[in-house]
């Protein structure tokens, strides 16, 4: 189903993001919502766009507060918007803000929207923290209680252990493995060692590093204000280790599996809290405003696999199903952007697309292509960066677009792997 | 054509009031005569059983009296007579056969309150415009229709005394709590409301109201809780203003009489108070103010049609200081603009929006904001090191360093990224407009605001076009200061524009008067007995004696040896005393609040303090070096209007609103006399005295600043 180019083509205007923080660091007081209103505002004003120009805004989050079930709204509620915005949050899982803008992009292409904010928030300082069922049950009776006595009686039943929080765990409810047990179980599957997820960390925060000191990730980041006087600024992501080495990496134990496992810290990307904002349009829209567009959404796809085999494995099947949609192959992308859940499972996937058995697998006459690093993640990834579950899509999105106008690339691709077996790659057109 | 329209549901007659060809409903003696007829009606009427009194105004029930009335009156007599008809107007609505209830929404104030005090409920909405209060004690005066009587039996002696001697408004909720009113509904059921209510007083319902518990009882219904509320209240008023203002004490006589010796007698006093308020020069000065205020919110300083506004939605500020971020806090509160904040670096961007915000914080913690509004509001604010932001901004004000080669830069910079047709404002204090707007591409969009600090508290702001502005951008900086809750003037391009140029002689006299060796704290109670709310000395502690030494220069500059500035600032400015800012100042501070004169400063000028000094010789000399830069300033076109000018002093300096202003009190006391009194200090303390040619002239002619005397 390639995007007819004569059609009306979704074009993506800029993006913008907070600095990407260590869970319980930067944002430690803050919500999730103050982060997505403080990057799309300052969107907002770079791009010199007038609120009521909005038509829509669809957010991703991944963990909400049950204070704000649609975080969307909020930011769709800024004093700069009419209040007249619709907005909506969704949860593709870590593909959550990728899929923001592929839905913004269907909404420009149908005629249905002219200028969409699309973006993500995750803020995992502020996970919800549950009550026990038990404990929850006590409570509404409790609160239905009408005496005294039944509501005495209605605490008696509890038991120390049952005011024992419940955290929410990074664990498929279907199976009851973590993240990083999958990522465990592909590495040992597809036969990716230590050293080459290692090797693969020490790239991604290098290049990171590179990317933070000359200042090219800066340009994609909303300075933040904090601190007793509001005068520290924070204007980069505080998880990039520039003077990281292969030693230290190597000198990591293994989580997830302690006495056969390969899979670290280091070599997986971190809890983190951020948002990012992309801000769309419709490309006749954006020639009467006077903006020159980056990219316009050339395909998307989305992809699921039984989430028992090999969990992170989606963007094998996503991505050549993203080529076949925009009518192009592999060797048509001039840059990649994927996104680094771990180390792991991003080799696995480049495993898979480069061979022939894969190829076979999925019917294709030959591999889907082989990766040329000289070509992906040129800014680093998720490990170095940090992954705000819902806010990396948007990033990817808009660092790609940044690539491709630096480097006068045709296409791009973004390829993310997420929970739940799924699978989602876009292919973006350079239209500079 | 008539006031009133009557409507029936049921045995219930509604009265809606919507006076003819006005936007509020106000009480005049000819309202009131249709008022009585309609009640001597429905008196007769089988098929009333009860009434409701509503206004067909939005967001108005009642604004008070006709302040013109008052205006128009020439004796004590004619104006006892007009309290006297008020009080038996609101006589009739309580002695009504026929329960009256008042369905208050929107603006219920002075005599639209008493009308309320006299009905047998109130009934009030939860909007926020809902606002009751007596404010009659603002133009010298005190309720005259009962209001005096009655608010002390319906809501305690307390707090009728809070909201008489303040002349505050409460809001629906805080009246409900003071038992001011009986219920308060949402308004799309006020009327419903109101009409079952009058339907069971018919029916001989009594409503209970809740007592106030012990200590009230004590306070207000005891003898000596009586003697002893009272004889605190005057004791505060006392501190507070001093024998300035009459009405306070007289208020507080009639409250006492009424208590005492039963409510015939208290209206009687209260008519009497009332009649020989209206007639003493203090009530006349503050309706002046009250009208000149009024007319200054229409006026925007050019001719009336001659441009329009560009209706402020962004707002650019560059220069996140202590002025800037002021101004960026305040237009969020008062105008909900959307503010981008700009400096050099973002740490100082930070520090600016935390202040802003702070101006914002501070109402929430007052409760003038909620939470919700608070979060929404401050959400404007943002800021930038870059010019992002800009391009879409409607008036873009400046309050960098006063310098003009910066100020200049900034404005070279601002038009190179906003629309062409922006307004650029710029806020100085020293530096003339037209320098600053010399350089630009777009001179004639560039106009002066002069703020003054706090921004937050000051109501005073001058607009300042250049020989080269244009109307429209000045009427926009008007209308937006205006919506920024500011008393606004539009003053000429001339050095320290209008406040400052007054000011400054009499600061200078204030050093002058230290150099003579009059103690300072003699010289601030002088002018504080005169009425001004701070003395000279301690205003210049509080303006930053390096501000004053600054501007005091450019005065020096621009007006030769009138404005030589006394040596002391220059000596206090050597020993590193900026004033309150810096703790160290004329007098001590602590904590930020000022405490005694600082004892190092008599060795520092190296004069012994005198005791044997003439008040009011100080008096004269500083009363005078500013009445007589006024009346030049005046005459050189500084301000357009005495109306203006008065306006500025009191808004800008504090100058006593009861003596009217500058130009009021020259008029008060006679040019001739003034002459007279310049010539002699001329004598005395030297050529800066001189008196200005144009009150030479007057002295001749006998010309007033007020032709008619009058009212405007």
């Amino acid at each position: 189903m390639p995007i007819d180019p004569a059609g009306r083509r979704a074009v993506v205007i800029a993006g913008l993001r907070t600095p990407f923080a260590k869970a319980g660091t930067v944002f430690r007081d803050n919500t999730a919502s103050e982060l997505a209103r403080h990057c799309t505002r300052e969107l907002l004003y770079r791009t010199e766009l007038a609120g009521d120009q909005v038509s829509e805004v669809i957010y991703g989050q991944v963990v909400p507060s049950p204070l704000v079930p649609n975080v969307a709204r909020e930011v769709a509620l800024l004093p700069q918007f009419p209040k007249t915005i619709p907005a909506y949050t969704l949860n593709r899982a870590c593909a959550s803000s990728a899929q923001a803008v592929a839905n913004a992009a269907d909404q420009i292409h149908a005629g249905r929207a002219e200028v969409v904010l699309a973006g993500g928030v995750e803020m995992l300082s502020d996970v919800p923290i549950l009550f026990s069922r038990k404990f929850a049950r006590v409570l509404q009776a409790a609160a239905r209680a009408k005496s005294l006595g039944q509501r005495i009686g209605a605490f008696s039943s509890l038991r120390p252990r049952d005011f024992k929080p419940v955290a929410p765990a990074i664990a498929e409810p279907s199976t009851g493995m973590t993240m990083g047990d999958s990522a465990e179980k592909m590495a040992k599957e597809n036969g990716i060692s230590r050293i080459e997820q290692d090797e693969y960390a020490l790239m991604s925060h290098q290049r990171a590093a590179a990317a933070d000191r000359d200042g090219r990730l800066a340009a994609e980041i909303a300075p933040w204000f904090t601190g007793a006087g509001n005068d520290t600024v924070v204007r980069s992501d505080n998880l990039i280790r520039p003077d990281t080495s292969i030693e230290a990496l190597s000198r990591l134990k293994p989580v997830f599996d302690r006495r056969h496992g390969s899979v670290t810290a280091g070599n997986s990307s971190p809890l983190t809290d951020g948002a990012a904002t992309v801000l769309m349009m419709s490309e006749e829209k954006a020639a009467s405003l006077g903006y020159k567009p980056l990219v316009a959404v050339r395909s998307h796809a989305v992809a699921a696999v039984d989430p028992g085999w090999q969990l992170l494995m989606g963007p094998a099947y996503a991505v050549p199903m993203a080529l076949e949609r925009a009518g192009l192959t592999w060797n048509d992308i001039g840059v990649f952007e994927i996104h680094e859940a771990f180390a792991a499972q991003v080799l696995s996937n480049v495993q898979a697309w480069g061979s022939a058995e894969w190829a076979d697998r999925l019917g294709l006459s030959g591999p889907v292509g082989e990766v040329d690093w000289d070509r992906t993640n040129l800014m680093g990834g998720s490990i170095a960066l940090g992954h705000p579950f819902a806010a990396t899509g948007a990033r990817l999105v808009t660092t790609l677009a940044h690539l491709m106008v630096e480097r006068g690339e045709q296409f791009g691709l973004v390829s993310i792997c997420a929970q739940g077996g799924m699978g989602f790659a876009m292919i973006l057109e350079n239209v500079q | 054509m008539s006031a009133f329209r009557l409507e029936r549901r049921g045995g219930v007659a509604i009265i809606m009031f919507d006076q003819p060809g006005s936007s509020v409903n106000t009480i005049s003696p000819a309202v009131g005569w249709e008022f009585e007829e309609l009640l001597e009606r429905l008196a007769h009427d089988d098929k009333v059983n009860s009434i409701v009194i509503a206004s067909a105004k939005p967001d108005t029930f009642i604004a008070g009296a006709d302040i013109e009335e008052f205006a128009r009156l020439t004796t004590v007599e004619d104006a006892q007579r007009l309290s006297r008809d008020g009080q038996l107007l609101m006589q009739r609505i309580a002695d009504s056969s026929k329960p009256v209830v008042a369905a208050i929404h929107g603006v219920c104030l002075g005599g639209g309150l008493e009308l309320a005090l006299a009905c047998r409920y109130r009934l009030a909405t939860s909007h926020p415009k809902t606002l009751l209060g007596v404010p009659e004690i603002q133009l010298g005066l005190i309720p005259g229709a009962g209001g005096t009587n009655r608010l002390p039996r319906l809501v305690g002696l307390r707090a009728a005394l809070d909201l008489i001697l303040t002349g505050r408004k409460v809001d629906s909720g805080k009246a409900r709590r003071i038992g001011l009113v009986d219920d308060v509904v949402p308004e799309a059921i006020l009327l419903d409301t109101a009409t079952a209510v009058a339907e069971r007083l018919a029916g001989g319902w009594k409503p209970k109201r809740p007592g106030r518990g012990f200590l009230a009882f004590l306070l207000d219904s005891t003898p000596l809780g009586r003697m002893f509320v009272l004889g605190k209240a005057r004791d505060q008023v006392e501190q507070k203003s001093g024998r300035n203002y009459p009405a306070p004490y007289r208020a507080i006589e009639v409250l006492r009489t009424s208590n005492d010796r039963g409510l015939k007698r208290g209206l009687e006093v209260e008519a009497e108070a009332f009649g020989e308020l209206a007639m003493t020069d203090v009530s006349r000065r503050l309706v002046e103010v009250f009208f000149a205020t009024t007319a200054l919110k229409k006026d925007d300083g050019v001719p009336a049609g001659s441009g329009a506004e560009r209706t402020v939605q962004r707002l650019g500020v560059v220069g996140a200081g202590f002025m800037g971020s002021s101004i960026a806090g305040t237009a969020v509160l008062k105008a909900a603009v959307q503010v981008r904040l700009k400096d050099a670096d973002l740490p100082r961007v930070g520090r600016g929006i935390q202040h802003a915000e702070q101006v914002l914080r501070t109402q929430l913690k007052r409760r003038r904001l909620t939470k919700f509004e608070f979060t929404r509001q401050r959400a404007l604010i943002t800021g930038t090191d870059d010019w992002s932001g800009f391009a879409r901004a409607d008036l873009v004000i400046e309050a960098v360093f006063e310098e003009l080669g910066v100020k200049r830069q900034v404005v070279g910079d601002l038009e190179a990224v906003v629309e062409s047709d922006a307004v650029i404002a710029t806020n100085t204090s020293t530096i003339p407009i037209g320098e600053i707007a010399a350089g630009a591409r777009n001179p004639e969009r560039i106009v002066g605001m002069h703020f003054f600090s706090p921004v937050d508290r000051m109501p005073l702001l001058e607009v300042i076009p250049h020989e080269g502005s244009a109307v429209d951008p000045v009427i926009t900086a008007v209308r937006f200061g205006r919506r920024m809750g500011k008393t606004v003037i539009v003053v000429g391009d001339s050095p320290g524009f209008w406040v400052n140029r007054i000011l400054t002689p009499y600061l200078n006299e204030a050093g002058f008067l230290l150099e003579d060796g009059i103690p300072m704290e003699a010289i601030d109670r002088v002018m504080t007995d005169w009425g001004f709310p701070v003395g000279p000395i301690e205003l210049l502690d509080q303006v930053g004696l390096d501000v004053a030494e600054k501007a005091g220069m450019v005065m020096h500059a621009a007006f030769g040896s009138r404005f030589t500035p006394s040596r002391i600032f220059q000596l206090l400015r050597a020993d590193d005393r900026l004033g309150r800012k810096n703790g160290r100042g004329f007098y001590r501070y602590r904590n930020g609040k000022r405490d005694a004169p600082d004892p190092g400063i008599a060795k520092l000028v190296g004069v012994e303090n005198r005791s044997d000094f003439d008040k009011d010789k100080v008096r004269e000399r500083l009363v005078h070096a500013m009445l007589n830069e006024a009346a030049m300033a005046m005459s050189e076109g500084v301000v357009r209007l005495p109306r203006d000018g008065d306006i500025g002093a009191i808004f800008g300096i504090g100058y006593p609103p009861f003596r009217g202003g500058p130009m009021r009190t020259l008029d008060a006391i006679g040019t001739v006399e003034v002459v007279g009194t310049l010539d002699r200090l001329r004598k005395e303390c030297g050529e800066r005295f001189a008196a200005a040619a144009v009150l030479q002239e007057m002295a001749r002619t006998g010309a007033r600043w007020y032709p008619n005397g009058g009212r405007r």
